[in-house]
């Protein structure tokens, strides 16, 4: 694209104030943010995950994640046509890295990026002996680490492995969907660094919020659904072979 | 390149990390250590102690009477050690107190310090400190120094002992043993519920697990009790009271046939049923718990025990080889019972929730979750109990010359 003066004269003072907020580090304050008027969810369309793992790389930059532990990961499956049940699945360094070209080409791949559910019925929530996991009247899942006992019960309790005991703070730790992002009218980390829109994060209290048509067009599946956690993650295009 | 010498590492390390398959990546360490397999183990023998001493209060079992101020005296001993581990393992063991000043309400977890507080308080030591009152009284006015002001606090500014006071005292002791038995199926079924729970977790998740962990628990505190009281009464160089280990095997017999059914039923539905968890779990006790799980608990900690207290039940055998056998059955128990704990906690957490993979538990030596912290919590009971035999003897000064007498 060829820049006209004119055009770059008009995009100037754009310019400048996203630079001025990117000095700033920290976006533009959200004072009207009402938590009775959201309830946050996020949609994994799967078929356009491309494994690249730049969620992965994003969140542990973003939220300062320890070495060796997860908010978020990516998952590789190679299903079998004859063994339908029994994937091979794969996620070398939760696929922060990507992932090795595929040798064999019987069967099919695809790849399924995980995090939190951010259930409304979270099984993690109902057993902190303390109540330091809660959910947020906005819908997500969080956890007090001034409060939380360090216990590991909710680690054993998530059904999804989304759940650590932070190596240094000694507390339980887990995906905030970017609480601190959201709450200031930004997307998550992960849905930013996304190049092919795999993760959305989607506010079914907003009816303006794409997410509405899409679930009335699209086979859409929670992870697990047996659990019966209310899980928030809605997966298009999951495969039945997923765990 | 980059990517396939990272894969390369990745897997490397997940073989040195002792991963089979596919974990979910904040799966691979185990988050509950020995220390979680001691606490169940702890409080089995607690509720178990319990029960075997109620069995002369509430039921009248005379035979079992030489061991009821023992057995009460051990299960407070364990419950005394019971938290310790819980609170070694936590992150932030100083936040604890806010279980008790703010519970969560859904938690079953919550329960544990208002559960723990009745039982030690209101049950346990309340009995026991009925039971040994006029003991207390007497001991106050007859010990001088240190050990003689000790005694004149436990009797709570209480010196009568008159007849009609002590017959109330048996009377409340009564009532406080019968609130007390089921207060202990609560303590521990709510430890086997805490478990049983955990609808993520396949392993744990049964509805059994309460009433499997409560008659684990009276095997074990039966076992326990047994050993102790043959231990004590071997070292004092008195004569075993044999109808009394006689009726307590035969206790013990009953209890470990109704455990072990209970668990062989739960085993079977689940090969039977053959849900989504089943591939995984099969593989995982053919392979990883089959020495713990097949060899430990079933063959050497349940059906050998079993099988000699079968024969001690039908076979009339001299009393020198039914004790031997006694112990050798006590101990096997108790292992069997430790290993049942072990593969409840261990167990259900060396598989993924995926289904897909397996990880390994590296028990550590010298750490706060370590094996020599394990150990040491399992010999503090015995200490504590060592010094409260000391302070409330469990024996009656003239037993000695009863025994002569009998004998």
């Amino acid at each position: 694209m060829k820049l006209s003066r004119r055009h770059f004269l008009v995009l100037m003072p754009a310019a400048a104030i996203a630079w001025k907020a990117v000095l700033a580090g920290t976006p533009d304050q959200a004072p009207n943010y009402k938590l009775s008027e959201h309830w946050w969810g996020m949609l994994i369309d799967v078929p356009k995950c491309i494994g690249c793992g730049n969620c992965v790389r994003a969140c542990q930059i973003e939220n300062d994640v320890p070495d060796g532990y997860f908010r978020t990961w990516v998952e590789r499956y190679h299903v079998h046509d004859e063994d339908m049940t029994n994937p091979e699945v794969i996620s070398p360094d939760a696929g922060k890295e990507g992932f090795p070209v595929v040798k064999e080409d019987a069967g099919k791949y695809f790849f399924v990026p995980k995090m939190c559910n951010h259930c409304s019925d979270s099984p993690c929530t109902q057993v902190c002996p303390v109540g330091a996991t809660f959910v947020t009247p906005d819908g997500v899942v969080l956890v007090d680490p001034k409060y939380c006992l360090g216990c590991a019960y909710c680690v054993q309790a998530c059904p999804y492995g989304c759940r650590y005991i932070h190596p240094e703070k000694k507390v339980a730790d887990k995906c905030s969907l970017c609480y601190h992002r959201i709450t200031k009218g930004l997307t998550t980390a992960c849905c930013e660094s996304c190049p092919t829109g795999a993760r959305q994060l989607v506010d079914l209290k907003n009816p303006q919020d794409a997410i509405h048509e899409f679930l009335k067009t699209h086979s859409v599946q929670v992870l697990k659904p047996q659990m019966a956690t209310g899980a928030k993650a809605y997966y298009n295009g999951l495969d039945g072979s997923v765990r | 390149m980059m990517c396939s010498l990272a894969i390369l590492i990745n897997e490397q390390a997940k073989l040195l990390n002792g991963v089979e398959g596919f974990m979910y990546p904040n799966e691979i360490g185990l988050q509950w250590s020995v220390l979680i397999v001691l606490y169940p183990f702890i409080t089995g023998l607690v509720a178990g102690a319990f029960i075997l001493a109620s069995l002369e209060r509430v039921f009248h079992v005379e035979a079992v009477k030489p061991t009821y101020r023992l057995a009460l005296l051990t299960a407070l001993s364990f419950l005394i050690v019971a938290p310790l581990p819980l609170q070694l393992h936590l992150g932030h063991p100083e936040r604890s107190p806010e279980m008790y000043f703010t519970p969560h309400s859904t938690s079953a977890m919550a329960m544990f310090g208002y559960v723990y507080l009745w039982y030690l308080m209101a049950v346990l030591v309340f009995e026991i400190w009925l039971d040994y009152r006029r003991d207390i009284v007497l001991l106050s006015q007859s010990t001088r120094g240190p050990l003689g002001w000790i005694y004149k606090f436990m009797t709570l500014g209480s010196d009568n002992i008159s007849p009609r006071s002590l017959h109330i005292d048996e009377k409340v002791g009564w009532i406080i043993t019968l609130i007390g038995i089921p207060s202990a199926f609560l303590l521990h079924g709510y430890v086997g519920f805490i478990f049983g729970s955990i609808k993520a977790n396949p392993w744990w998740s049964s509805p059994l697990m309460p009433v499997v962990f409560i008659f684990s628990a009276m095997v074990s505190g039966i076992a326990g009790v047994l050993l102790i009281y043959m231990a004590v009464t071997k070292l004092r160089r008195q004569p075993i009271d044999m109808r009394c280990v006689d009726t307590i095997a035969m206790y013990l017999f009953y209890t470990f046939l109704i455990d072990f059914s209970l668990e062989m039923l739960d085993l079977i539905h689940r090969i039977y049923e053959a849900d989504e968890s089943f591939r995984s779990l099969d593989f995982m006790v053919h392979t990883r718990l089959y020495i713990p799980h097949i060899v430990v608990q079933i063959i050497v900690g349940t059906a050998t025990p079993l099988i000699l207290l079968f024969i001690t039940q039908v076979v009339k055998l001299p009393e020198r080889v039914r004790k031997q056998m006694y112990v050798t059955a006590g101990v096997l128990a108790l292992l069997g019972i430790f290993a049942m704990r072990w593969n409840v906690v261990i167990g259900g957490q060396l598989f993924s929730k995926s289904f897909l993979g397996y990880t390994t538990y590296k028990m550590t030596l010298i750490t706060r979750e370590g094996s020599l912290v394990a150990a040491g919590l399992a010999l503090l009971p015995l200490l504590i109990l060592w010094v409260l035999v000391k302070l409330l003897p469990p024996w009656s000064p003239d037993e000695k010359s009863q025994h002569a007498i009998g004998d």
